[in-house]
């Protein structure tokens, strides 16, 4: 083999290690773009400062007649809730009680989640059916159930970012790294860590946990 | 009251009268010294030793022997309206090592399990983006870069029933919403990478197919740092409740922010406060204030043998065995406790240590018969040492449901029964 081609060789081995060669500009041109119909189809995400809210309006009025047609069954006529489905109204002020009730008066912060998941999930069972005017008289409805709005209110893209939760204040961002620093850097006790201890619960007085094991025992 | 209380009835009774009749051996054995009778399992030939078996393929995918019938997946059916959004639990108990079989993975949807043909799968990227793209499921296998990770995932709710006090009997139900699998897949950055982020890209939305178009927000650093997209579960698919095609992993954070059945990728420049991310997963203090956007899953750990569903049976030598694992990284100790937290001894941790992974522990010991208090305490790398549940309470209250982390008791009585506990 002449030294010429042995060096042609060596190059095309060159060539061929250096093919994936879509290093250079970072991409690997995968994919296709994504069409303005398809984004708009899929994007139906709102946000709190009103990005995403599509046109349209409904009266709480309109929400009741739709409430009982397609949730009552679950959520109860005044959104109280049937059986262990969820609670819509309600809980105001329990927030430090014993047992508190979060519902969409009480507990959530922002308004947008309203429109954003009864939009996206609700329904339950037939998610995505319901059209921009019915999700605003929906979500009216559930505000008057919250005693936020009155009986004669019509919510729209227009006034949406005019109501506010009262619970909103309440939110803050994770701090656990400060407020539970406590946590971090002990030394754990190994050896004589307490005087005494003494059992102070039980899970076998409530009973709740279903058959899931063989408790039958036989020590040998 | 659970709508079992009648069984469970039954099975304390069938508790009792075994009980009983131990006694009675016991005293029966003393009567009479017996020559050791030669055990018919070795001296008779048995059938398995005599005819043959199936042939290859008399189970294409193959499964557990039917010895192994009782180790699945159960639900606590008053915790959800339904099963469709709901919740069961991996049963911790019954396995070992650190990997969780694919078919053991506890599940929590929403809206059901969705069917999804992969071939009618799409990922659509867009947003704050040079160039919205939709992939295909061969599009994504094609990426350059392919990865394999083992991480856990753990519910934010794992231990949230146990807030007020000890309340489910078995490590299955108090911690048994937790999985630890080898996923395969690319990492997010690749695919967010070929749509190019705008710089004002500081947030991303995930969202999933099934019906509940599940969604979360995820802040784009942790985005572009160990975020994957994958489509593989130790080995093979996805299977169809852990997200089939196509899953985001989210190494140590909230199981919640996973997204199954992945399809869209919104990059935007706030948070969109969904309804996971208010309504729910959200941390209520006592004081009435709520901790949001608590994505990382603190250090914590479980004795996992003996636990409520697995007694102590045998006097002599036993073998404790537990989990450890740390959102923030690798676990670097364990201890545990026979005596209610008096005495510590450290765990010997077998097999990898890897971060935001399941760790295994042991601790080899002999049962005399005496009433043990077992708990087990996590640190992990960052020098976080597992709190006792009532130090948590102290900072949480009682409200928060998401992130119990604090150290689990079980009690051991004489005869080997062991209960979920709270001690003081
Ligand atoms: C078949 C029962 C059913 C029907 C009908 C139903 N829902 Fe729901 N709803 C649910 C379930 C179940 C959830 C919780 C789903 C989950 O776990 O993710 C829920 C959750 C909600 C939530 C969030 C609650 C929270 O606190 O986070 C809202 C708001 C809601 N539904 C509104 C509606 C509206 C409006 C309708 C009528 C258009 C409706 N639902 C119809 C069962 C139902």
């Amino acid at each position: 083999m002449s030294r010429s081609s042995s060096a042609l060789i060596g190059l095309a081995l060159a060539a061929a290690l250096a093919l994936p060669v879509l290093a250079q500009s970072g991409k690997t041109g995968l994919g296709r773009p994504a069409l303005p119909e398809e984004i708009q189809a899929w994007d139906i995400d709102v946000r709190p400062d009103g990005v995403g809210l599509p046109p349209g309006k409904g009266s709480v009025k309109e929400g009741e007649v739709l409430f009982l047609e397609r949730c009552a069954a679950c959520h109860g006529e005044f959104a109280e809730g049937v059986g262990r489905w969820p609670v819509l109204a309600g809980g105001q002020g329990t927030m430090t009680a014993d047992r508190p009730e979060k519902t969409i008066g009480s507990f959530w912060p922002d308004l947008s989640t309203a429109f954003d998941y009864i939009r996206r999930a609700m329904p339950y069972g037939n998610a995505q059916s319901l059209t921009a005017d019915e999700t605003y008289a929906l979500v009216a409805f559930l505000l008057n159930m919250n005693n936020l709005v009155a009986e004669d209110f019509v919510l729209s893209r227009e006034n949406f970012l005019t109501v506010k939760l009262p619970n909103a204040p309440s939110f803050f961002d994770d701090d656990r790294e400060k407020a539970e620093r406590h946590f971090w850097n002990r030394t754990p006790c190994l050896s004589n860590c307490k005087p005494d201890t003494r059992i102070t619960g039980r899970a076998a007085i409530l009973d709740v946990t279903p058959d899931g094991g063989d408790k039958s025992i036989k020590v040998e | 009251m659970g709508a079992n209380g009648k069984e469970r009835g039954t099975s304390r009774r069938g508790f009792l009268a075994a009980a009983a009749g131990a006694g009675a051996l016991a005293a029966g054995g003393g009567a009479q010294a017996q020559a050791p009778k030669p055990d018919p399992l070795i001296t008779e030939p048995q059938d398995w030793n005599r005819f043959l078996g199936p042939g290859v393929d008399a189970a294409p995918y193959g499964k557990p022997s039917k010895f192994e019938a009782g180790v699945i997946r159960r639900n606590v059916g008053w915790l959800t309206a339904d099963t469709v959004s709901s919740i069961n639990f991996t049963p911790l108990h019954q396995l070992d090592g650190i990997v969780t079989p694919n078919g053991l993975c506890f599940e929590r949807h929403h809206a059901g399990v969705a069917e999804i043909d992969p071939s009618q799968h799409r990922l659509m990227v867009h947003g704050l983006v040079e160039k919205p793209l939709v992939f295909t499921m061969e599009d994504l296998k094609r990426f350059p870069g392919r990865v394999n990770k083992l991480y856990f995932l753990e519910c934010a709710a794992n231990g949230g029933m146990e807030w007020r006090g000890a309340q489910l009997n078995g490590c299955q139900f108090t911690h048994g919403m937790i999985h630890n699998v080898w996923y395969t897949g690319i990492p997010l950055k690749a695919v967010l990478d070929e749509a190019g982020i705008r710089p004002a890209g500081t947030w991303l939305l995930a969202e999933g197919a099934d019906a509940s178009a599940m969604t979360r927000s995820i802040p784009i650093e942790k985005a572009l740092k160990d975020c994957l997209v994958v489509w593989a579960m130790n080995g093979e698919a996805l299977r169809p409740e852990q997200g089939y095609p196509l899953r985001l992993v989210v190494p140590g954070w909230e199981g919640n922010m996973w997204i199954k059945w992945l399809r869209r990728l919104e990059i935007g420049d706030q948070p969109w406060q969904q309804r996971e991310e208010t309504s729910k997963y959200t941390d209520l203090l006592a004081d009435g204030r709520s901790r949001r956007f608590t994505f990382v899953m603190d250090a914590k750990s479980v004795v996992t043998n003996p636990s409520p569903q697995a007694p102590l049976r045998q006097k002599g030598p036993n073998v404790l065995t537990g989990l450890a694992w740390s959102g923030r990284g690798a676990i670097t100790r364990v201890d545990v406790s026979i005596d209610g937290g008096k005495n510590w001894r450290h765990a010997r941790i077998d097999g990898p240590v890897l971060p935001m992974s399941l760790t295994r522990f042991y601790v080899d010991f002999d049962w005399h018969g005496e009433d043990l208090l077992i708990q087990s305490r996590a640190m992990d790398e960052t020098g976080y040492v597992q709190p006792t549940k009532d130090e948590l309470r102290k900072v949480r209250g009682v409200n928060s449901i998401y992130h119990n982390n604090g150290i689990q008791t079980w009690h051991v009585k004489t005869n080997g029964e062991t209960e979920n506990v709270e001690i003081l």
